[in-house]
């Protein structure tokens, strides 16, 4: 495309939807914007964190789940909530994760 | 949904027809149920309840008496999945698929309605059938929300049929762009996105502009967290932003149009496709729209995840493929904007007010609002609330009308202590303001502003501090990093903020927040720096004895800071008893050992057990499970079992006399208290009280009044000692010689927390 890689990799590393490590199968973002944050979604990213056993922006050894925040996913009044790949879940706790991860652990 | 028999409409007539066959269309049904599929409910699975009530009525075969349409947003995400039943406007909530089918039969073949399923409103107690009768709704304007919810999305027909591109229409046909801005102009419209500049006036300066070529860019990039009404806008009611945006192409001369959405708006990007395409196909955007000789298209742009891409110029960056990063003004974007042509952005909700101002003109839309403000705005309600949603509003209600007569008030009878408006770039609003009416100056007066109308409500439990370090992170988050003054300055910010959370402030830490808040508003490049400092500022300014708490006492009155408190309980108790320490003993069925663990810092348990407002139980993490720990009444058991077993009395730790002496005027609650642990601590103490009867004129002397055990249990014992008529010049009698609590007495326990009275 003849752009230099400087460039390529400013608009890559600005914008946060842009990777340059293979993602996992999945996405799950989970939101902190106001709403949730209130509501509690730091508790679903100290749990997701045990439970996926890596770290805000890594993705789990098996590839199945790449782990991401998001700003706000606008789903204020179902908050906390979560997305994985295009699904928003509403109301998430920290019970309720398991039953959520495991439809997508058996496909 | 589109029939393949889509012709293109060219003339008033055919456009007028369009909509009236679909309108005799539904009037062929006796039921028209709308199923909410905004991305509130589609979470909720409304998919599984629409599907429920087609096959519910296909398998009665009442299919050419009820039709089933997927409307958009109607406000109420909380309680989704919810629909709407036509003609008599019963709105459902909380809906699953066994539910619908049972509507079906009951309601729709039966006529009978299920009030069970209807909503139920909180603020009356009870169900509300009809969708006009509930306080959410009925205190609402709906004007840019107007065909959200209440149409099919997902058919430009259903668009046409409510009246739809008329003003595209005569706009086009009929006025001359001049004209135009002068509409835009009376109706007082300003910009809804956040900055609040008026929409004719900005229009009329880019009209003005001479180029070859103009565009015109919606911004649905909504990166305040806690804002999702441009979401709703979109998913609900696609085309009117399609004819909003056409009208403003012909006001400025602008033959291309941009929607920048955003990348976490899946649902958004979907529908806003399928409109455009629709509309093409109708003829209605492309070229020569209506005859009229204009052309007119728009084309879709992705965002890639940055907040700072809301900000127009970062956001024309974005579109252009570079990192979205905002440039300085002037040249503004109107004189050179996308691809260095003159530009108009506006915000989504701009443009759905702005067909029905061309067609209903710019006086009746100035006709809401106040003297400065005109019109309506959307809020999107969310946080601590019991109606979280989507809300339109005449410009000017009191906020405390929106949080309480719209919002329904707090949940769970907790106390309101803020509302967060306008996200990273606001502020909080108080308790005393809630009668301001919410303008544009008033509450950038409150410092906070309109914003993109973000409405967050808050209570008692959230920390304002916290809130303010979530803001501060935010941003610094989201700084581009272009200018020094909010790359360095919102990172410094933040740290002082975790500092202080962390239980680490100092003295001079809130004031050199003030310094760097004020400098960074004075000098950074765009508007996301300059306002990123209105979050704190705001908490400073109304919550300084919050910020004082966590610097000097390492306390965190909302037991959100966990690094400054063991458990939210023992936080939040005046007494600070360790409620986990001693709920841990009565478990293990120690008793006297968890009687013994409350009397370290409360010597009345079973008064307390008895009294107490128990603020401890409204702090309960089981509250997110279930409900509270009964710890008051646990309190109570075992002080009142412990009574039983005078061995406990032999445990208090004492120290030895230190020769000084105490004397002590009142034998309220806090002078008994602190007669007990002055003893404790080696001082010969004397309680003196004008009253026959100890215990104050609070709720402690009414429990060793009335309640024996209560007395007793707690150790206070008239022991008939009058010290000598060492009283006061009041003549009061000192009636509480603790130190009787000596050696005498040390077998029993250290301390004789015992009140002459007589």
């Amino acid at each position: 495309m003849d752009i230099p890689v400087s460039e390529v990799s400013g608009v890559v590393t600005f914008y946060s939807f842009f990777s340059t490590r293979p993602r996992g199968k999945h996405t799950i973002r989970v939101c902190l914007g106001t709403a949730c944050y209130v509501r509690g979604g730091k508790k679903i990213v100290e749990s997701l964190k045990e439970k996926l056993g890596v770290d805000i922006g890594g993705t789990t050894e098996d590839g199945r789940f790449t782990f991401e925040v998001a700003r706000c996913i606008g789903a204020c009044g179902l908050a906390p909530a979560m997305m994985i790949d295009g699904t928003v879940y509403k109301q998430v706790n920290v019970n309720r994760l398991d039953s959520i991860l495991a439809r997508y652990k058996n496909e | 949904m589109t029939t393949n028999t889509a012709e293109t409409i060219k003339t008033l007539e055919q456009l007028n027809a369009v909509g009236k066959a679909y309108r005799d269309e539904q009037d062929k049904y006796q039921y028209r149920v709308y199923v909410c599929a905004g991305a509130g409910c589609i979470s909720s699975n409304c998919g599984a309840v629409r599907d429920a009530i087609v096959n519910e009525v296909e398998r009665l075969g009442l299919a050419d008496k009820v039709r089933v349409y997927e409307a958009g947003c109607m406000g109420t995400c909380a309680v989704g999945p919810v629909m709407l039943v036509l003609p008599d406007r019963t709105f459902y909530t909380e809906l699953s698929d066994k539910k619908a089918r049972e509507i079906v039969r009951t309601h729709l073949s039966g006529g009978q309605v299920v009030e069970n399923y209807t909503f139920f409103d909180q603020s009356v107690g009870r169900h509300v059938p009809v969708i006009d009768d509930i306080g959410f709704f009925k205190h609402q304007v709906k004007i840019a929300l107007r065909n959200c919810g209440a149409i099919e999305y997902g058919d430009i027909r259903a668009y046409i049929a409510s009246g739809g591109y008329e003003a595209a229409y005569k706009v086009l046909r009929e006025m001359t762009p001049e004209q135009v801005v002068a509409e835009m102009k009376t109706s007082g419209l300003k910009g809804r996105g956040g900055a609040g500049f008026p929409t004719g006036v900005k229009w009329e300066a880019a009209m003005k502009q001479q180029s070859d070529e103009k565009y015109i860019v919606c911004n649905a990039d909504e990166g305040d967290p806690g804002a999702f009404m441009d979401r709703s806008i979109i998913e609900g009611d696609p085309h009117t932003v399609i004819e909003g945006m056409m009208i403003g192409g012909y006001a400025i001369g602008a033959s291309t149009g941009y929607i920048y959405v955003r990348a976490e708006y899946p649902i958004a990007v979907e529908r806003m496709k399928a409109a455009i395409e629709e509309a093409r196909r109708r003829g209605l955007l492309g070229e020569d729209i209506f005859g009229s000789g204009f052309d007119f298209d728009i084309e879709i742009r992705i965002g890639a995840g940055a907040f700072v891409c809301g900000e127009e110029t970062a956001l024309m960056a974005s579109i252009e493929g570079q990192r979205g990063e905002p440039r300085q003004k002037p040249p503004f974007p109107f004189q050179k904007g996308l691809f260095g042509k003159p530009t108009i952005i506006n915000n989504v909700e701009t443009f759905a007010s702005v067909p029905v101002i061309l067609a209903k003109g710019g006086e009746w839309y100035a006709q809401f609002g106040t003297e400065s403000s005109k019109g309506t705005k959307v809020f999107a309600l969310a946080g601590d609330v019991v109606n979280t949603g989507i809300v339109e509003v005449p410009i000017g209600i009191p906020l405390g009308e929106i949080i309480f007569n719209i919002g329904g008030g707090i949940p769970n009878k907790k106390k309101f202590k803020a509302a967060q408006i306008g996200g990273p770039s606001g502020g909080c609003v108080t308790a005393e303001n809630l009668n301001v009416p919410t303008d544009y100056e008033n509450l950038k007066e409150l410092g906070a502003i309109m914003g993109s109308g973000g409405l967050i409500v808050m209570n008692e439990d959230t920390c304002m501090v916290d809130t303010a370090r979530f803001f501060m992170d935010f941003i610094r988050d989201e700084s581009c990093g272009k200018c020094t003054a909010c790359r360095i300055g919102t990172k410094r910010m933040l740290e002082i903020l975790e500092r202080i959370t962390r239980g680490e402030g100092e003295e001079g830490d809130v004031e050199l927040l003030i310094e760097l808040g004020e400098t960074i508003q004075d000098t950074a490049m765009c508007g996301l720096g300059q306002t990123a400092p209105n979050p704190v500022l705001s908490t400073i300014r109304y919550f300084r004895e919050e910020y004082d708490e966590h610097i000097r006492n390492k306390y965190c009155r909302a037991g959100v800071c966990s690094e400054l408190f063991v458990s939210p309980c023992e936080n939040t108790c005046p007494a600070n008893v360790n409620v986990p320490g001693y709920m841990a003993l009565i478990a293990a069925g120690r008793f006297v050992d968890a009687y013994n663990l409350i009397r370290q810092e409360n010597p009345f348990p079973a008064v307390c057990g008895r009294i107490c407002t128990r603020p401890c139980e409204k702090k309960c993490r089981r509250n997110q499970l279930d409900e509270a720990l009964a710890i008051c009444d646990l309190k109570r058991f075992v002080a009142d079992y412990a009574m039983k077993n005078e061995k406990s009395y032999k445990h208090d730790i004492v120290f030895p006399k230190n020769g000084k002496r105490v004397s002590i005027i009142g034998a309220g609650a806090s002078g008994l208290t602190c007669g007990y642990y002055l003893a404790r601590l080696g001082y010969e103490v004397d309680v003196y009280e004008n009253e026959p009867v100890a215990g104050g004129v609070g709720t402690l002397r009414r429990a060793l009044r009335s309640n024996n055990r209560a007395r007793s249990d707690d150790h206070v014992r008239n022991i008939g000692h009058g010290a000598g008529g060492g009283g006061s010049a009041r003549g009061r009698r000192a009636i509480c010689p603790w130190n009787r609590a000596g050696s005498d007495h040390q077998r029993q326990g250290p301390v004789q927390r015992s009140v002459h009275t007589r």
